[in-house]
């Protein structure tokens, strides 16, 4: 049973039929782009044998939705899927027994369509909406209730459009920053220069003369916002007040280059086996085996990559007597929940959270925080609804980024080109930073605003992740057979800015080495790369993965000019597994164009064929644009990656083509697939530079210059 | 304050604000179309594109009294009472929105491209959507629509 229905048993947590001939799904898990509503709405129509259009998913909402904690991790169809799966199983089953008694005939003789029980007996037949409208089914849901066999799905695995789409094309006010409730100011932040950074004195009469001109200055400590009606009046208003601060800098940040201080800074160093760390000594780096034929080592780098949200993050927030409602982003509102009345001494009936779209987020962005700030102002001004928004520099400054990485990687060969051996040390700072209460008051110092009110939080010290392939060691144990592996992973103390979850944690870098070093290691052996990884795998849906993107791949020959690379990796080694292959042509200018892509997929059963398509393309070019371009720079005073043209991603003139071959499984169990392609396709371009240029890079971003570096050394 | 005639969306409009406002501001908070987004301010990212005169042009940053007097045409005004018009249409067939922060821009973008240029090439189509980023990697989509678009020899119906 998943995690989700244990702590939501029963069935009226998850479904309600309606008088008016919908059904209303509740999920924990919030869209955020990927479709998952699309995806959950599919799975209770077809289970309750409804049409599409009935289906209305919830608003999620503390104290109303299931608490399925956060939207992560590529969990959401295992979680939430499974658990709508068995409600929409158990209601159907519900409703067929109801109606039989009803109908006084034989549950068997029943069919439905459409939500109309017919008995095919007597002709007689009532509907959901008669039978259950508005009323609780005060039933658990049953785990083991039979659910539709693949072979009779209707809905699941056809093509659909998302939920929502017509609403975005034309325009329509559903992001969080288009609310506008009556009497609403606008609120802006201002930050201090960098994390250390602490208010030393602010200019009174600057303050004065803003709140003259109608904008309100709202301090807590270091904590400056102001609010005002007229937003644009706000956004002077917080130039004006940032001028008048004057911070004591506190040493600045940590200048030293992050790939040294990844060898060199303090560190908690922890074996892995199976994918899980353990509290034991790290075994020495044993010498290669006698008798082999050859030894590589290489070391692979990557810098912080940020999320870059294309919209900056906003909230709302409102009191109302001693409650704080607020409306955000966030993609987990319970834990935020738990955090924020920690750390502001509330109770948590308190603090009602409501999801509300923003931009896409793709892991721990500035959504919490901000909606933190604007509890902060909105406390500050009762009963006034704040609508407070980031700024582009507030994002790129402040939201928490992926870590920077190092992954250490030795192995040897035998006289066929198997792999005897097999070693990989991973560095970097911590992935785990959501604002998680455990212990008690670790979320809040995990909150960043509230380090910065009076006596405000201490900064988080974070602490190894010791489940299954989570941060730094997800994806650090290959799934190929190597004997032995010595795998570990290595926290470092000391690095120099904010961290936290962003898409793969730590399995977009691990992969990207291990898939690198099983080229370098295949050309030593003299074999084929993908003859290489296909003899070292034994699992079978691993293999076809694998040799279905081959057979696309390399199907036609490539024009000369052309390299071409591949990577494959089943994403923490138990959910979905993609291999990616890439084409693509190093200008003289050294700048890498990419020309076509190839992604093979194996999700399990698949559910939203068009959804899924669009993940794997969406996780290629975001791994695309970290491998070309993406590093966040920083300086003493603070990060100096605070927009669009200091922070470049990919752009529309080097898309390539994208072919995405589905493996479906029907039947199989649904695997998290939103960010299975990332790590292959970092890996695969690598690759596929090496195969037309000869440079093995090995550290990220591969722009012309390191490009040009490479060529050189 | 100082008044600014705009028509925006086929409607006559005078506005009374600070006339440094940039236009953005005055489309989203004083006439309340939210279609065109603030993604940077900076006139980076291409969120807030809006057509003047059927050309496209970033409101984020570019005061509102630049604008006296002339015609704009948001996202929202391409619907065609109230329904989706063809570019509209063929992002929706090709579902090219995740998030959808970007969409209103490249929707803007777009339409404005295929009335010039109703067969445009890959280079044409990088040129106009230059200056337009999207994070969770819908592009592939949105060049498809734009394809369907062209093979259906531009969008007639705006
Ligand atoms: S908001 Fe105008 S270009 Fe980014
Ligand atoms: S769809 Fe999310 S930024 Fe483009």
């Amino acid at each position: 049973m998943t995690a989700s229905l244990e702590k939501q048993p029963n069935l009226d947590q998850w479904l309600a039929i309606t008088g008016d001939g919908r059904v209303v799904v509740r999920s924990g898990k919030v869209d955020i782009g990927q479709r998952i509503s699309t995806a959950l709405a599919a799975i209770a129509a077809e289970e309750l044998d409804v049409s599409l259009d009935r289906i209305a998913m919830a608003t999620v909402e503390t104290g109303v939705s299931p608490d399925e904690g956060v939207t992560s991790g590529s969990n959401s169809m295992q979680d939430s899927g499974q658990a709508i799966r068995l409600a929409g199983a158990t209601a159907r089953r519900y409703l067929i027994n109801k109606a039989a008694a009803q109908l006084d005939v034989e549950p068997a003789s029943l069919e439905i369509a459409d939500g109309l029980i017919r008995s095919r007996d007597t002709n007689r037949s009532v509907n959901y909406w008669e039978l259950q409208g508005d009323q609780p089914f005060e039933v658990p849901i049953d785990p083991e209730a039979t659910v539709k066999a693949p072979g009779d799905y209707e809905e699941v695995g056809n093509p659909q459009t998302a939920r929502g789409l017509a609403d975005l094309v034309t325009g329509q006010p559903i992001f969080v920053h288009d609310m506008n409730p009556p009497g609403m100011l606008h609120a802006r932040v201002i930050r201090p220069p960098h994390y250390h950074a602490r208010l030393h004195a602010l200019d009174e009469s600057a303050c004065e003369r803003i709140e003259t001109s109608g904008v309100r200055v709202v301090r807590d400590g270091s904590h400056l916002a102001v609010a005002g009606a007229d937003e644009y009046a706000v956004v002077k208003a917080a130039e004006r007040l940032a001028a008048a601060a004057d911070w004591d800098m506190r040493g600045g940040l940590p200048t030293a280059d992050i790939f040294d201080a990844m060898k060199t800074n303090e560190r908690v160093s922890l074996p892995v086996a199976d994918g899980i760390p353990r509290r034991e000594p790290v075994p020495d780096l044993p010498d290669p085996p006698a008798d082999v034929a050859t030894t590589l080592t290489a070391r692979y780098e990557k810098p912080y990559h940020m999320h870059g949200s294309l919209g900056p993050s906003a909230a709302l927030a409102q009191t109302d007597g001693d409650k704080i409602h607020i409306w955000t982003h966030s993609q987990g509102i319970y834990v935020l929940r738990e955090a924020l009345a920690g750390g502001l001494g509330m109770a948590e009936e308190d603090l009602h959270i409501v999801h509300v779209p923003g931009a896409g987020c793709y892991g721990h962005n500035g959504a919490d925080d901000v909606a933190v700030d604007a509890a902060l102002v909105a406390r500050a001004l009762p009963g006034t609804p704040i609508l407070l928004k980031w700024t582009r520099e507030d994002e790129h400054a402040w939201e928490p980024y992926s870590t920077c990485m190092a992954m250490a990687v030795q192995a040897s060969l035998d006289a066929e080109g198997n792999v005897v051996a097999w070693s990989q040390e991973s560095y970097g700072d911590t992935f785990m930073m959501r604002p998680r209460n455990s212990p008690p008051g670790e979320g809040a110092r995990r909150l960043l605003p509230l380090r910065y009110i009076e006596n405000g939080a201490e900064d988080p010290v974070p602490q190894p992740a010791m489940r299954y392939h989570v941060g730094i060691h997800r994806n650090l144990d290959p799934l190929y057979k190597f004997p032995n592996p010595r795998l570990v992973k290595n926290l470092v103390r000391g690095l120099p800015l904010r961290t936290s979850a962003l898409r793969t944690l730590g399995g977009f870098a691990n992969v990207y080495a291990i898939e690198c070093f099983l080229d370098e290691l295949a050309e030593a052996a003299g074999i084929d790369p993908v003859e290489f990884r296909l003899r070292h795998l034994d699992d079978d849906r691993a293999k076809a993965c694998v040799q279905a993107l081959a057979d696309s791949l390399f199907k036609d020959s490539k024009p000369d000019n052309r390299g071409r690379g591949i990577g494959f990796a089943q994403y923490t080694n138990s959910k979905a597994y993609s291999a990616v292959g890439v084409e693509l042509e190093v200008s003289d200018d050294a700048a890498i164009k990419l020309h076509r892509a190839v992604v093979s997929v194996d999700a399990g059963q698949v559910v939203d064929p068009d959804g899924l398509i669009m993940q794997s393309e969406g996780g290629f070019i975001q791994a695309a644009s970290w491998a070309l371009h993406e590093e966040v720079k920083f300086d003493r005073d603070g990060v100096t990656s605070r927009d669009w043209d200091s922070y470049p991603i990919l752009r529309f003139d080097n898309i390539p083509e994208i072919e995405t071959i589905l493996i479906d499984r029907p039947g199989d169990p649904y695997l998290g697939a939103g960010e299975a392609v990332s790590g292959p396709a970092g890996a695969a371009i690598a690759n596929a530079v090496y195969d037309t240029t000869g440079l093995r890079l090995r550290r990220m971003p591969f722009t012309p210059e390191a490009l040009r570096a490479a060529a050189m050394s | 304050m100082a008044k600014s005639k705009l028509t925006v969306n086929g409607t006559a409009q005078e506005v009374d604000c600070d006339p440094a406002t940039p236009l953005l501001y005055v489309l989203r908070n004083t006439l309340n179309l939210k279609g065109a987004k603030f993604g940077c301010g900076l006139e980076q990212c291409g969120a807030c594109a809006v057509l003047i005169d059927g050309e496209p042009v970033l409101s984020c940053v570019r005061a509102v009294s630049e604008f006296d007097g002339q015609n704009i045409t948001t996202v929202e005004g391409l619907s065609e009472n109230g329904e989706p018009n063809a570019v509209q249409r063929a992002f929706i067939a090709e579902s090219a929105a995740q998030c959808g922060y970007c969409t209103s821009g490249l929707v803007v973008a777009t339409t404005a491209l295929l009335k010039r240029n109703p067969q445009p090439s890959r280079e044409d189509i990088n040129e106009a959507l230059a200056d337009h980023l999207c994070r969770c990697g819908s592009h592939v989509r949105v060049l498809k629509a734009i394809d369907r678009l062209a093979a259906a020899g531009g969008s007639h119906d705006r």
